[in-house]
């Protein structure tokens, strides 16, 4: 018996090595893009163009661009997936058509990002000849983003108990009123913290938006959803990978400002979901 | 003595299980009908057919023919209005997540009132309708998850009330309830006469003697015997009736 | 009236969403199949499938997806190897081991690995871990398929993890109780009763695993090296299915037999990582039932 205990502590022991070095790598790329991040930042570094062929000035248009993407991205994939888990939940009986469309949603949530770049150059560049721009860019985020939003929002109808919704029919409500009245502010935490979170994940994708959007370098703002738009994530990918010769603190400079930009998202996520849960009742 | 509700050979299906098989019954203007039996014989069925509210049941099915002031639920009323002009209080007080006040205004609202005034005076007078009012009007703001839980049941009898029901079906509504709440919730059933009429399933049968004035007895999908309350628990002609009220079975 | 008016309205929109949501998958799958079935019928499909030559702009063009369907599978069963078990280890620590409070900062740990965009992990394996690597084996470069497992096992690492936590808080707490009374060791417990409760679970994690790598992009781009040539040695560059279409897709003449040649790879990641999210689902379902 003793012996097995001892083994017990031995394992649990390198268990717990295995978990710690799973984090500390976390710590350490925090840490580093912080440091040596922060030497880069400020007010010129975000608010002005780059320059000298990217390696001086600072990166006010990709910040901007991401900004739109995500605008863009939400005004497409919102509406469209929050409806959709409002059909899936509250109207479709459960037959055929519905468990095909489940199926669907979780093949688009594990279909690569590349192939959603493909797929948007296909369908939106070429075939309907949006172009490569905001528009482009937006939509085939909307699409990638679109299982996300849908599965965090059908989860969080579904936690919805069903007793409210027959008390109200129960007093004749209509589906919508009961819809309207009753399932949704009592869903709306949970769809939007899903809903952030996908977003965030869309401000930080580089794959879609390679051929639909990103601009390699634009020293002005776009002007209209039409117009190409430089991004984040592409910056990062041109600064450390397609240009030589930009400082160090440049790129850590430009990795920080998307990092802060993404964990802000996941942090107001986080905080949606800790008031909520405090508030509710049931 | 008018009948509110006539059923005639009612067969329904509930969840694939025949749960109500050639049921004939009619419910009488402002009275209190008792609806006992053991479980499984059909009594919640029968609620469920009255408002419709089966309609959501998958594998459901209902045959026979349902007349409410000579209209068939089916055919000649349309579902929303039958709903409201049939009210439900369940088996567990079920508010919904908002405050006292918008619990009881949640039918009117939904029906075209916006009026404050207008809602106001039926809160407060359904709630007074429940004996609730004196033990709320200082916080209709709170939540209604704060009452107890007698509270929460008589909450949701005004919630009924405050869509101006005809009919009131309540499916054992004190089964989660202590004596003495037990007992406000009767009363109110009693001074609640005048205006609608009842329907009372309870798996206490005592309950049905107390405030019911006719009884029904069913048994498995079917209607036993259905008297005057006072004969039901003295002198029931089906020997079934006598067993169970004995408490022989159940 | 207008009330009843706009209800249907939204009611239709509503169904309509709920449509449009399978039909973008179908948009999908139609035109990666129209895009790449061009490709398949113009080549002779032996030679693209074993081919073992990717040079997309010589003359004659040859695009053999041997050297890139290789590259994805070393790439993928380097970081599997690391990351299965590693994420097992950290799951079980985390769901059986850890004290509360320490659990707590474990799995924030893990949700903020979840967070990182992969465009930063790529650029810190070029800033960091290439170096590392180059002088730990004393290779030309470090970037190579070696530092692409690693960061795609690092970049795994939360699917997993958060799928065996989940499958192994699933198992019913009788089972740990029954096994514990009968005088077993936790790890005992955790060893024969608990794992081989949480079995299936532990597999959809594998197999989303798997999905998450073959289908990821930036990271692997940015350290592999990116040579599409046939793999030696896991130290050696490689090139993936996905960053063959990244890094070419942007060059690529349009309607030329290159462009329908990365739709062509685009139809192949299509068909694999839907044969594995099935299995996913597969086995996640098993579960509950």
């Amino acid at each position: 018996m003793g012996n097995a205990k001892l083994t017990q502590k031995i394992v649990f022991f390198l268990l717990g090595v295995a978990t710690v070095m799973v984090i500390i790598p976390v710590i350490l790329i925090f840490a580093l893009i912080l440091v040596n991040g922060l030497q880069a930042i400020s007010l010129e570094f975000i608010f002005s163009t780059p320059k000298a062929g990217m390696t001086q000035g600072g990166i006010f248009p990709a910040i901007v661009g991401t900004l739109y993407l995500v605008l863009g991205t939400a005004a497409f994939s919102l509406p469209l997936g929050i409806l959709a888990a409002i059909y899936l939940t509250e109207y479709a009986s459960d037959n055929w058509l519905t468990r095909l469309i489940d199926i669907a949603i979780i093949n688009l949530a594990g279909v690569p990002s590349i192939v959603f770049g493909l797929f948007g150059v296909a369908l939106f560049v070429i075939l309907l000849n949006f172009g490569t721009s905001i528009l482009s860019g937006s939509l085939t985020l909307s699409i990638m983003t679109l299982p996300v939003i849908i599965t965090a929002s059908k989860e969080a109808l579904n936690s919805v108990p069903k007793s409210f919704r027959e008390v109200s029919y129960s007093l004749g409500a209509s589906r919508w009123q009961t819809v309207r009245n009753v399932v949704l502010p009592n869903a709306i935490p949970g769809i939007m913290t899903g809903t952030i979170l996908g977003l965030s994940r869309a401000a930080g994708e580089t794959a879609p938006i390679l051929f639909t959007v990103a601009a390699f370098y634009l020293p002005r703002l776009p002007r209209t959803v039409y117009d190409q738009a430089m991004a984040l994530p592409y910056h990062i990918y041109v600064l450390s990978t397609q240009v030589p010769n930009v400082p160090v603190k440049i790129q850590y400079g430009t990795v920080l400002v998307l990092i802060v930009i993404v964990f802000f998202m996941n942090i107001s996520a986080a905080y949606i979901r800790a008031k909520f849960r405090k508030k509710k009742q049931w | 003595m008018v009948n509110k509700i006539t059923i005639e050979n009612l067969k329904a299906v509930y969840e694939g299980v025949l749960a109500l098989n050639g049921v004939n019954l009619d419910i009488r203007q402002n009275e209190i009908l008792g609806i006992i039996g053991p479980s499984r014989s059909g009594k919640t069925t029968l609620l469920k057919v009255l408002n419709r509210m089966i309609d959501f049941v998958p594998r459901s099915r209902v045959e026979g023919k349902i007349l409410f002031d000579n209209l068939n639920i089916y055919t000649d009323i349309r579902l929303l209005a039958l709903r409201r002009k049939i009210g439900m209080v369940y088996a567990l007080p079920l508010p919904l997540p908002m405050s006292i006040f918008d619990n009881v205004a949640y039918g009117p609202r939904l029906h075209g009132t916006k009026s404050k005034s207008v809602l106001s005076d039926i809160v407060e007078k359904c709630l007074k309708a429940s004996y609730l009012w004196d033990e709320v009007k200082d916080r209709l703001d709170s939540q209604a998850f704060q009452l107890s839980g007698g509270q929460q049941q008589r909450l949701c009898i005004s919630r009924t009330l405050a869509v101006e029901p005809e009919v009131i079906l309540y499916d054992e509504p004190c089964s989660g309830l202590d004596p003495i709440s037990t007992a406000k919730v009767e009363d109110a059933m009693r001074e609640l006469k005048e205006k609608y009429t009842q329907v009372l399933v309870t798996n206490n049968t005592k309950q049905a003697a107390r405030v019911s004035d006719r009884t029904a007895f069913f048994l498995m999908g079917e209607l036993v015997e259905v008297d005057n309350t006072k004969k039901i628990f003295t002198g029931p002609s089906d020997e079934r009736t006598n067993d169970y009220i004995t408490g022989k079975f159940g | 009236m207008i009330k009843k008016f706009f209800e249907s309205l939204i009611e239709k929109a509503i169904f309509i969403s709920g449509i449009t949501a399978i039909a973008i998958v179908v948009l999908i799958f139609i035109f990666l199949l129209k895009e790449s079935v061009y490709f398949f019928l113009n080549n002779n499909l032996a030679e693209i499938l074993f081919g073992m030559d990717w040079y997309p702009i010589s003359e004659p063009p040859k695009f053999g997806f041997l050297p890139l369907i290789l590259g994805s599978v070393l790439v993928t069963v380097g970081a599997i190897v690391i990351a299965v078990p590693v994420g097992l280890a950290a799951a079980i620590y985390i769901s059986e081991v850890a004290p509360g409070w320490f659990k707590e900062i474990l799995k924030t740990g893990i949700e903020l690995l979840a967070a990182i965009p992969s465009i930063v992990l790529g650029f810190v394996g070029i800033v960091v871990l290439a170096p590392f690597i180059r002088n730990l084996f004393n290779l030309p470069s470090g970037l190579t398929a070696f530092a692409g497992s690693i960061m795609l096992a690092f970049m795994a690492m939360p699917t997993i993890v958060s799928i065996i936590e989940d499958a192994i808080n699933s198992v019913p707490k009788s089972y740990r109780e029954g096994s514990l009374a009968l005088g077993a060791t936790h790890l005992q417990t955790i060893r024969r009763v608990i794992l081989p409760a949480a079995s299936s679970g532990i597999m959809a994690a594998v197999m989303l695993g798997i999905g998450r790598v073959i289908g990821e992009t930036m990271a692997v781009l940015m350290v592999t090296g990116n040579a599409a040539i046939m793999p030696t040695s896991i130290l050696q560059p490689v090139r993936t299915l996905t960053a063959t279409i990244a890094a070419e897709m942007g060059e690529v003449i349009q309607g030329s037999m290159h462009y329908y040649a990365l739709f062509g790879i685009g139809f192949v990641l299509f068909v694999i990582t839907f044969f594995i999210n099935l299995a996913a689902d597969m086995f996640l379902h098993r579960k509950k039932s």
